[in-house]
């Protein structure tokens, strides 16, 4: 902030003088560069693998450079589709579901009036978020076993056949979004929740005098409110549309639902560490990356335009 | 008219209450069951629980499976390397997040707004796996317990928000009556403003800590050693190991009854394991919830 404060001092000058001024700052905050050339810049460089054919012995540098070939071979990959498809199809899905969902949750939470019940279900929900995705997978592997499930038990009571989701393909989109719903939604409405306190109640006092109902409250007053939390959270998401969670998906993967679960960041790590492909891999890595970036960018733009609300 | 549209909305209002309300009683059955759940049926008679008898309370009380989790010694290995990426894994979060954050609040710090672009970047685009996977493995870290730490030794995102909390709850005044008195940057951090920003600190501390707890993504890429996996790694073995039982095999009696029997005992092994792994979690959870939503707060204010 304070760069144009002495424009007729070169850079390098006003660099020393700070050296000398806050040299302890300097030193404080010289493990944290490191941390970050060699953890993250120093990757970002080594996606020149992604134009090359990884030689181990020769190492990055040396390897032969191939140009977009890498690139190539994955457009043109058998299951190219099916892997943007699925990555797009289950983060699409859950946005749909889960982003309105959360927004909703906090609305109801904000008009309950039984004090103790609200505080309950705010706590309670919370809680899931702070569970690993391991046991989450495991509770959805013993909830929806075929024989020993109990929402097949269940289907069985009112006369269905079991089903078995885990293994259904059609069915793991929904399992995807619905248990991340069950795991997020009470974490995610805690930020509109405390939007929604900040809402002049003055407002929802003239309101109720010209008798309006608690529906035509949220819908005049609380969502313009919030209006401009919820496009920021969803630029957000926006920017994460390419790159569902790898854990969730790995873990509940298997041969039979494969040809719905499998996404870019599954797939990326199998080529890459299990088949060690390392120059594809890496080149799949990066095309999501960009495409990410990209879609961040424009959502951001638009919004800027539409909505005159921006990240930056 | 007015009158009629008073009575309108309070009906309608009416309605929406009870409605609200029976949606809170509903969900906080989803959120609550399947816990409950997993802690009634790991105290359950196995049997019992595969019948599918144990709805609402535990049926044929028995903590066998819990004898038997005792001696399942890949998960108490698990146990102690978690413990372990835990306690160290948060120590060096937190000091990296600290020097991280307290230059980058500093308005009279010359290159503060050149590094902010530059951490800022990182939040968006990365190497990605590969080419992370190949800096951690060319410095030698692969299968050794640094791997659990330093590469995850700051999430710049907690950076943000104890950044934020340092620039607008602690008055720049402090800093000025601290050097007017001699302290030195490095002195005046340690005496005075870490000891002022202890609420952002605990949240921090707790964010960290349960996601080294919760980690299994890590472990999956750069720990093959079974003695340096963490729990998450022996919980995943345990939860997704699936007996199956192929109807071709021709099965005796004997076989079939043993068959069962390792059924059952993975069955109870798998409610056991969760029970054990979340149990630090639901211990501390009711007293820490209120930090942890205080930090979202305090993030969601734009810095």
């Amino acid at each position: 902030m304070n760069v144009n404060k002495n424009p007729k001092k070169g850079i390098m000058n006003r660099l020393i003088h700070d050296l000398k001024k806050n040299w302890l700052l300097w030193i404080m905050f010289f493990p944290v560069i490191l941390y970050y050339v060699i953890f993250c810049y120093t990757p970002m460089y080594g996606i020149v693998l992604a134009f090359k054919k990884y030689k181990m012995k020769l190492g990055i540098m040396g390897s032969p450079w191939v140009g977009l070939d890498n690139f190539e071979r994955f457009f043109r990959a058998y299951n190219f589709w099916d892997l943007i498809g699925n990555t797009l199809g289950i983060s699409v899905y859950s946005i749909v579901v889960g982003f309105p969902a959360a927004i909703i949750f906090a609305l109801m939470l904000n008009y309950l009036r039984l004090g103790k019940l609200k505080k309950t279900v705010q706590m309670v929900s919370y809680a899931p978020h702070f569970i690993s995705t391991v046991v989450i997978c495991g509770l959805l592997s013993i909830i929806l076993d075929t024989n020993t499930g109990m929402l097949n038990k269940l289907l069985n009571v009112i006369g269905l056949e079991s089903i078995s989701f885990l293994a259904e393909p059609s069915m793991f989109k929904t399992i995807y979004v619905l248990s991340e719903v069950w795991q997020s939604m009470g974490w995610s409405s805690i930020i509109y929740i405390s939007a929604l306190a900040g809402v002049d109640y003055q407002m929802h006092e003239a309101a109720i005098i010209d008798g309006a109902s608690k529906l035509q409250r949220i819908r005049h007053i609380d969502l313009p409110s919030i209006k401009s939390t919820i496009v920021m959270l969803f630029i957000l998401k926006l920017g994460n549309l390419m790159s569902v969670g790898f854990e969730k998906v790995y873990l509940l993967q298997n041969e039979l639902n494969f040809s719905a679960s499998d996404i870019i960041s599954t797939y990326t790590y199998r080529v890459g560490l299990e088949q060690s492909k390392f120059e594809y891999s890496t080149a799949v890595g990066l095309f999501n990356n960009v495409i990410n970036v990209i879609i961040l960018v424009s959502a951001n733009m638009i919004s800027r335009k539409v909505a005159d609300e921006s990240l930056w | 008219m007015v009158k009629k549209r008073k009575w309108m909305s309070t009906y309608s209002d009416k309605i929406f209450d009870v409605v609200n309300v029976l949606v809170m009683l509903f969900l906080l059955l989803i959120f609550v069951w399947p816990l409950y759940f997993v802690l009634i049926a790991s105290v359950s008679d196995p049997t019992e629980v595969l019948r599918g008898n144990v709805v609402l309370w535990p049926k044929g009380l028995s903590i066998d499976s819990f004898v038997q989790l005792f001696k399942y010694k890949k998960l108490w290995i698990g146990y102690r390397n978690t413990l372990f990426y835990t306690v160290v894994g948060t120590v060096v979060n937190m000091i990296m997040t600290i020097i991280c954050a307290y230059p980058l609040s500093r308005k009279d710090w010359l290159p503060r707004g050149f590094f902010m672009k530059m951490l800022l970047v990182t939040m968006y685009f990365s190497g990605g796996l590969i080419p992370t996977y190949i800096v951690v493995k060319n410095l030698g870290m692969v299968d050794t317990v640094w791997a659990m730490i330093i590469p995850s030794a700051i999430s710049f995102y907690n950076a943000l928000i104890m950044r934020s909390y340092f620039m607008n709850s602690i008055p720049d005044s402090l800093q000025e009556a601290a050097s007017l008195d001699g302290a030195n940057v490095l002195q005046y951090l340690v005496s005075i403003v870490i000891p002022l920003s202890k609420p952002v600190i605990a949240v921090i501390t707790l964010y960290y800590a349960v996601w080294h707890w919760n980690d299994y993504y890590t472990a999956l890429i750069y720990i093959y050693d079974r003695n340096l996996k963490p729990l998450q790694s022996v919980l995943r073995d345990i939860l997704v190991s699936v007996t199956t039982v192929s109807s071709e095999m021709a099965l005796t009696a004997e076989d079939m009854e043993a068959l069962q029997e390792k059924i059952k005992l993975g069955q109870s092994l798998k409610y056991t394991s969760i029970i054990v792994s979340i149990i630090p979690m639901l211990v501390l959870y009711p007293f820490i919830q209120k930090y942890f939503v205080k930090g979202v707060m305090v993030g969601a204010i734009k810095g």
